[in-house]
């Protein structure tokens, strides 16, 4: 997929080289006709076409903006408690994806989940490691939420 | 009120939150104990402050001076793909140098795992 993205872009940079006009506007409407082409030769690639996914995509970013502003709230919450009574420590959780991006994308959306972060992915990438701000209350959300996010991402990549 | 005042009205409202949140987030980095929870307060906290004042900024130029400004549009994709990454390799790498945790802390899966990992090797 990650191919089919790049070649679309260097199609859009060539279309700039052949109008010789360096405009956002030429860039775009040559991305545009590297979609066409790409679309044209979509059954020699090997996987399917990038643009088909673009629902999923887009339910993946707002869910992405969704997490960092209610995440924010929480931690704000916390530090602006006058007695800041709150038990971090660090738990381990194992997932199903596989692959280099969609572990990737699993480790961001954690990243943003409120107060968790993301500390070490152990060698075979099937487990990780998580720090929260609270242990009792944050990793029962992160495992909750955990599901949600694999079949989001599940559904971008397959 | 004219529309325009309406306009310019919410921008300021967008970018007095973002200052709002940036200013908490620099609080809880000075409450918080140890380097990870400070991680926490920067990596969320601080990137919506940020992400807001860049919105409200290019509200600013969107409306009030007609301009679709690429750059902050840029700006904007690059904060928020980049500052997870940036906590989570700071974590990991205050962990590898043996940074311990908080006093309070709780629980810690991950020097078994380490130790496990360390006799593996050892092994082999």
């Amino acid at each position: 997929m990650a191919i089919q993205v790049l070649a679309n872009l260097l199609i859009g940079l060539l279309w700039v080289f052949f109008q010789d006009d360096w405009s956002v506007l030429t860039f775009f409407s040559g991305y545009l006709f590297g979609l066409l082409v790409i679309f044209i030769l979509r059954r020699f690639l090997p996987t399917k076409f990038y643009l088909f996914n673009l629902h999923a995509m887009i339910k993946l970013l707002f869910l992405f903006i969704v997490e960092i502003v209610v995440s924010s709230f929480v931690v704000i919450g916390i530090i602006i408690r006058p007695k800041m009574n709150i038990k971090p420590g660090i738990f381990s959780m194992e997932t199903t994806l596989k692959g280099d991006i969609e572990v990737t994308l699993l480790a961001l959306l954690i990243t943003l989940t409120p107060g968790s972060v993301v500390v070490e992915i152990s060698q075979d990438n099937k487990i990780f490691y998580i720090h929260t701000m609270d242990i009792p209350d944050l990793s029962n959300s992160v495992l909750q939420s955990k599901d949600r996010f694999e079949n989001a991402i599940k559904k971008v990549t397959r | 009120m004219n529309a325009m005042t309406m306009i310019e009205l919410g921008i300021a409202i967008i970018i007095l939150i973002g200052t709002i949140v940036g200013f908490l987030s620099a609080i809880g980095f000075l409450r918080l104990p140890d380097v990870y929870n400070r991680a926490h307060a920067l990596s969320k906290s601080a990137t919506l402050g940020v992400l807001c004042v860049l919105v409200g900024t290019f509200l600013v130029f969107l409306f009030v001076e007609g301009y679709f400004s690429i750059k902050l549009f840029l700006g904007i994709f690059f904060v928020f793909l980049t500052s997870p990454v940036s906590s989570h390799v700071i974590c990991r790498a205050a962990y590898r140098s043996h940074v311990s945790l908080a006093e309070i802390s709780v629980r810690d899966d991950l020097k078994e795992a380490i130790i496990e990992n360390n006799k593996e090797t050892e092994d082999m």
